[in-house]
């Protein structure tokens, strides 16, 4: 939490003067006992009316202080912690920007997303929280009892002792039912868990005939929640009557000794009163200070959630970033193998794509995905890559844009290796068209437009031809102007997968990579989609990774992958004879799955 | 109007959740009782000590201990009253939420699988945990501080008007004007965080669509656009942001000044009674006593209104839990149904049809007779109806027209336990339990010994990688198995079959989504598992689908041929083409 106070230094200012208002604010209010009792004593005591006038003046006038204190204190807490907020959101969402994909793997996008919505959000009424509150209720108790000594300090020793008292109860309690809390929240967990499993495994489950087991065992999960309830709920129901009966002997023991001082002549009978209204005071402000904790304690934790994203440290990085700033010699150097590649690559041998004894193992796995591949492709070449589920297939294709940086070996685009581009450049080459077809909001324009920012209708139509998504794209309403929903949801599969190939199209890219990507065109589509790739892209060198035979068979060069390793590389027809493993994959998919199309 | 109504209703259902515990909440409610008057009789009990604290040389104290011992007395009966009342509280509202939780988990288990279909699984889920946990925290407010808040309301009122009558109606009419300024504001504040909601949706879509696709916007090179979008929002909420965190802040400070004022109106006025009307009329102590009830008469009100949302929240949810308990459960089994024991495994379907929806007819006029032992392999693309199939076979769904029957028996006058029992089936969307491999093999006869498990795992080729497991057959599978690859997952789905083998069996091939060698594995357990016993199979493999007996050729949710392998290939219809499009693929490099 604390390591992220520096986005609060924007707002320095704010964030004193909220919460030096908020005490002002409760420094009158602690007034308000002492005026009470001297009304009481000099003006009731002693029948003095103008008195009585006097001190209602004072206590509306103190009322009207404090609330404009209390404003000014809202009004700058809620601009530091909005300010604050902003601030580290927009740091956060650049931060996520810049993670490569190792660390999305890690951390989960749809984690990514909690943080910078809920998290925050917790993170950010914790801070408005803090500046308002925090400061206030140590203030209140503290200063009720300094009020108290002020008064009698005979009497006021009771504070010493009560104070002391209620806060052990009520953070005593605090700190035995969080673990309780928790423990229950874990029950509920495991009740979603089982419903869950409940709802999913529905057919199993009536197919074995064992919905009462189920059943039961549901209800044995929820008979545990509720004996923890229960058993939490009696501990925390413990905590009103017990800080009652305190504050009520500390009354009782006020009255008490404060008779006999007034007996004595010290005290006077509007100070008593003062001194038990000092009790109720401390008592509120511990109990206010137990709500903030347990806000508190939330924030922390949505504090802690953020910080771990923040370090996240972005694995691939362009070449500069990676050497220490002031090094400018590497800097140079690295920009002349740039241009030195540039030059290499309008020679007609240096190949478009190369691996050279390429191994990649993903962060945190024990086995390599790929295993020392090495192959070449020449400009203009199409690429089928197919092999089973885990064989590095995607793996493969994600090299390229430099997704994941290899762990050994290298690949070079046009004779350069990969690590040495700036990832914008080099992204720019590349299209890709992955797996899931993911659209976003927006007209089919704007979608177009990610693959080019300043595309011209005639680009786009142009790709949207190729990618044999004119058809239905004519019957949409406005045709390029055509609302998609989130996530293109509007749409079929295949018209967002079409959709997908056509952005990657539009940016008329040197490498075309096809993850996967027509699983969900119908054969004659597929194959329209390839045929027109083939004749209308010129130049373009495409990858196309597929699980089946068909979409693949036409490729120049197969390369068939098993266990992240090559096992074999070639055409269609030379594989057929020499490789067992893309023979074994035909012949499985002549059968029905062929049959189907 | 009507919602009203619909509200009445389902307070009234929620009633009689509670009947079981209504002895429990009328001694809730009792003590309630003894709670709010001893709270409300204590600031007396002070007053008059106070009134014996006049001045110097004038406190008495031989008065003064009775009522102080009388005070504490008062006080504890308060606060062990206080105690038992929250645990009463607590009791009821856990073990009704524990009870309805049970019911309608049991009740979703007898739904029929067209409502479990047609309706997002998430949503039922979140039926039934957290809208009933919403209920749970409706009944707990409802119970301890709406009852306790308006007996609070009535006996300071009672407190107050047997004091002083004219102070006490002050202070019944000054106190609401809190009210109305909290209400006030509210009113102006809504508008605002309404404004702040909304860009916050905003922002959380945006966020969604750009981070939760972080990689297609690494792909196109999209992160400064990304990050420009972003910044817009993010400022545009932040501006609505400081006016709504600051206006509802507002309220209160607003409140307590108001408070403030009434505070000192008592005072004031209070104090010029007692001066012109001396102790007999109003003394310190009394006064004191009257203070400390304005201070906290407006906090019940406060406390109500906010029960008031929370249980109108509560109400919603429990709304949405009674709808999910009104679904009509499928129809029970016949009274005199039949219990089928160890079928002999003649399937015949009679001029079935059957669709999801009247306007789609999906099957129209299936006849087919599968005897005892035969194959018969279901081909057609995804889509095709091949889970329809499956779902009349096993009596998830009934048929509209026609009779499927077994044995000879119509299945309908089959208890549904004991024909399923009669079959076995391994789906491609495999689904286990969290819990131990053990556990989960062993799902269809639980009393299974070790060995016996053993056995099974031995017979579908599941042994081996079980046993290089962590923990072997008491390794815990993580939810939906995660831990486990697709095809190990299969093969515990085949040994959970092998354990019971039924007579007759229900099998989806495995598409090209394993690696070969856990294929070649799955295959030969099937092969193992159909021997003798009538199958149906859901083929993807030309070996399978020329094995089998009967072939069903399906397409659009119908079967549009059938017939052994040489019979449709003889018929020249769409088998034959399909069969021979794929051949004529393989071989044109031969």
């Amino acid at each position: 939490m604390f390591r992220l106070a520096r986005y609060l230094k924007n707002y320095k200012k704010e964030s004193i003067i909220g919460p030096l208002f908020k005490m002002l604010e409760a420094f009158f209010e602690l007034l308000v006992p002492l005026v009470v009792a001297d009304m009481i004593d000099n003006g009731i005591g002693k029948g003095d009316r103008t008195y009585i006038y006097k001190a209602a003046l004072i206590l509306i006038l103190l009322g009207v202080v404090g609330l404009v204190c209390s404003l000014i204190a809202q009004f700058f807490a809620a601009k530091a912690s909005a300010g604050f907020g902003t601030e580290l959101r927009d740091d956060l969402f650049a931060h996520m920007n810049r993670l490569s994909y190792a660390e999305l793997d890690k951390a989960g996008t749809s984690t990514l997303v909690t943080r910078i919505t809920s998290d925050m959000n917790q993170v950010q009424a914790g801070v408005n929280m803090i500046l308002r509150l925090f400061l206030r209720s140590p203030f209140i108790v503290i200063g009720a009892l300094i009020a108290a000594f002020l008064v009698n300090a005979k009497v006021a020793v009771i504070f010493l002792i009560a104070a002391p008292i209620l806060a052990f109860i009520i953070y005593g309690i605090m700190i035995v039912t969080i673990p309780m809390y928790a423990g229950a929240q874990k029950a509920l967990d495991r009740i979603s868990l089982a419903t869950r499993e409940g709802l999913n495994g529905a057919r199993v489950i009536r197919a074995f005939g064992r919905q009462q087991d189920e059943t039961a065992e549901f209800c044995e999960d929820c008979g545990l929640l509720l004996k923890l309830q229960k058993r939490v709920g009696k501990v925390s129901a413990a905590m009103n009557p017990l800080t009652y009966v305190v504050v009520n002997l500390a009354i009782a023991a006020i009255i008490l000794q404060g008779g006999r001082e007034v007996d004595a002549g010290v005290l006077t009978q509007g100070e008593v009163i003062a001194l038990v209204n000092y009790m109720t005071q401390i008592l509120n402000a511990l109990v206010a200070l137990q709500v903030l904790i347990v806000s508190f304690t939330k924030a922390v934790a949505s504090a802690k959630r953020i910080n771990e994203v923040l370090a996240l440290q972005p694995t691939v990085l362009d070449k500069e970033e990676t050497v220490p700033a002031g090094e400018g010699r590497s800097e140079r150097a690295a920009g002349k193998t740039v241009g030195e590649g540039k030059q290499a690559a309008t020679g007609e041998t240096v190949p478009a794509v190369c691996f050279l004894e390429v191994s990649f193992t993903y962060p945190g796995a024990k086995e390599e995905a790929l295993t020392n591949l090495s192959f070449s492709v020449i400009k203009g070449q199409t690429v089928g890559i197919i092999g089973g589920t885990g064989s590095g297939k995607s793996t493969l294709v994600n090299l390229l844009p430099r997704f994941y940086d290899v762990t050994k070996g290298a690949v070079l685009l046009n004779g350069v290796d990969v690590r040495d581009y700036p990832q914008k450049e080099l992204r720019s080459k590349i299209g890709i068209v992955p797996q899931k077809a993911v659209l976003f909001s927006g007209t089919i324009r704007d979608n177009m437009r990610w693959g080019k920012a300043d595309a011209t209708d005639e680009e786009i139509e142009e790709a949207l031809s190729i990618a044999q998504a004119k058809e239905f794209v004519d019957t949409k309403e406005g045709r390029l102007d055509y609302k998609l929903t989130q996530g293109g949801r509007n749409l079929s599969g295949g018209q967002r997968q079409r959709l997908t190939i056509a952005r990657a199209l539009v940016r008329r890219p040197e490498i075309l990579i096809l993850d996967d990507s027509a699983s969900a065109l119908d054969f004659a589509t597929d194959a329209a989609l390839r045929r027109a790739i083939s004749e209308r892209t010129k130049g373009m060198t495409v990858f196309m990774v597929s699980q089946r035979t068909a979409t693949i068979r036409n490729a120049d060069v197969i390369i068939v992958l098993e266990d992240g390793e090559i096992a074999g590389m070639g055409t269609h027809c030379e594989l057929y004879e020499t490789c067992e493993v893309y023979r074994e994959i035909c012949q499985s998919q002549a059968s029905a799955k062929e049959v189907q199309e | 109007m009507k919602k009203k109504n619909e509200n009445g209703a389902t307070l009234l259902r929620v009633v009689v959740l509670l009947k079981r515990y209504m002895g429990l909440l009328l001694l809730s409610l009792l003590f309630a009782v003894i709670t709010v008057i001893t709270t409300l009789y204590a600031p007396v009990l002070t007053g008059r000590a106070i009134d014996n604290v006049i001045g110097t040389g004038k406190v008495d104290f031989t008065a003064m201990k009775p009522i102080l011992i009388r005070f504490l007395v008062v006080v504890g009966i308060m606060a062990a009253s206080n105690w038992v009342m929250n645990l009463l509280n607590n009791r009821i509202a856990y073990h009704v939420v524990c009870d309805l939780r049970t019911k309608v988990y049991a009740h979703v288990q007898q739904l029929p699988l067209s409502y479990l279909d047609s309706h997002p699984n998430g949503d039922t889920l979140s039926r039934i945990v957290t809208d009933i946990d919403q209920l749970a925290d409706g009944l707990l407010m409802g119970f301890s501080q709406l009852f306790t808040g308006v007996v609070t309301i009535l006996a300071t009122l009672g407190f107050m008007l047997s004091i002083h009558v004219k102070i006490a109606l002050l202070v019944v009419i000054l106190t609401p004007v809190s009210l109305f300024v909290a209400a006030f504001i509210a009113k102006r504040t809504y508008s605002m965080f309404r404004a702040q909601s909304q860009v916050r949706a905003e922002m959380t879509s945006l966020v969604e669509e750009l981070v939760g696709n972080q990689k297609v916007v690494t792909a196109f090179g999209y992160e400064a656009t990304a990050k420009e979008r972003f910044y817009d929002v993010n400022h545009r909420l932040k501006d609505v942001g400081i006016r709504a965190v600051f206006f509802s802040s507002l309220t209160n400070p607003c409140t307590r000044f108001v408070n403030g004022l009434v505070y000192t109106g008592v005072g004031v006025f209070g104090g010029f009674v007692a001066l012109i009307g001396g102790p007999a009329v109003l003394s310190i102590g009394q006064l004191s006593c009257f203070l400390s009830y304005a201070n906290q008469y407006t906090k019940p009100f406060n406390e109500i209104s906010s029960v008031i949302t929370e249980l109108q929240n509560a109400l919603a949810s429990a709304k949405r839990v009674f709808d999910l308990l009104d679904e009509e459960v499928q129809t029970p089994d016949k009274e005199n149904a039949l219990v089928l024991k160890d079928a002999k495994g003649t399937v015949s379907l009679q001029h079935v049809a059957f669709s999801y929806v009247p306007e789609v007819p999906l099957l129209k006029d299936v006849t087919l007779l599968v005897k005892p032992g035969q194959r018969v392999a279901i081909v057609g693309p995804t889509g095709c109806g091949k889970t329809t199939l499956i779902n009349l076979l096993m009596r998830f769904y009934d048929v509209n027209r026609g009779a499927i029957t077994v044995d000879g028996t119509d299945i309908r006058d089959i208890t549904r336990a004991s024909l399923r029992e009669n079959y076995g089936m391994v789906l491609q969307e495999t689904w286990l339990k969290s819990g131990t491999i053990a556990e989960n093999i062993a799902y269809g006869r639980p009393e299974a010994t070790m060995e016996e498990i053993i056995e099974a795992a031995k017979a579908s080729y599941a042994h081996n990688f079980i046993r290089r497991m962590s923990d072997g057959y008491e390794t815990v599978i993580a939810e939906d198995g995660g831990n486990l690859s697709q095809g190990q997952k299969q093969l515990l789905c085949i040994a959970r079959v092998m354990l019971c083998l039924p007579p007759m069996l229900i099998l989806d091939e495995a598409t090209s989504s394993i690696d070969t060698r856990m294929e070649v594995r799955i295959q030969r357990a099937f092969h193992k598992m159909m021997q003798g016993r009538t199958s149906f199979i859901v083929a993807h493999r030309l070996s399978t689908i020329r094995e089998a007996d009967v072939i069903l050729v399906m397409k659009d949710g119908d079967i549009i041929e059938q017939g052994t392998h040489e019979e449709l290939l003889a018929k020249g219809g769409f088998y034959h083409d399909l069969y021979y499009s794929g051949q004529s693929k393989q071989e044109d490099c031969e």
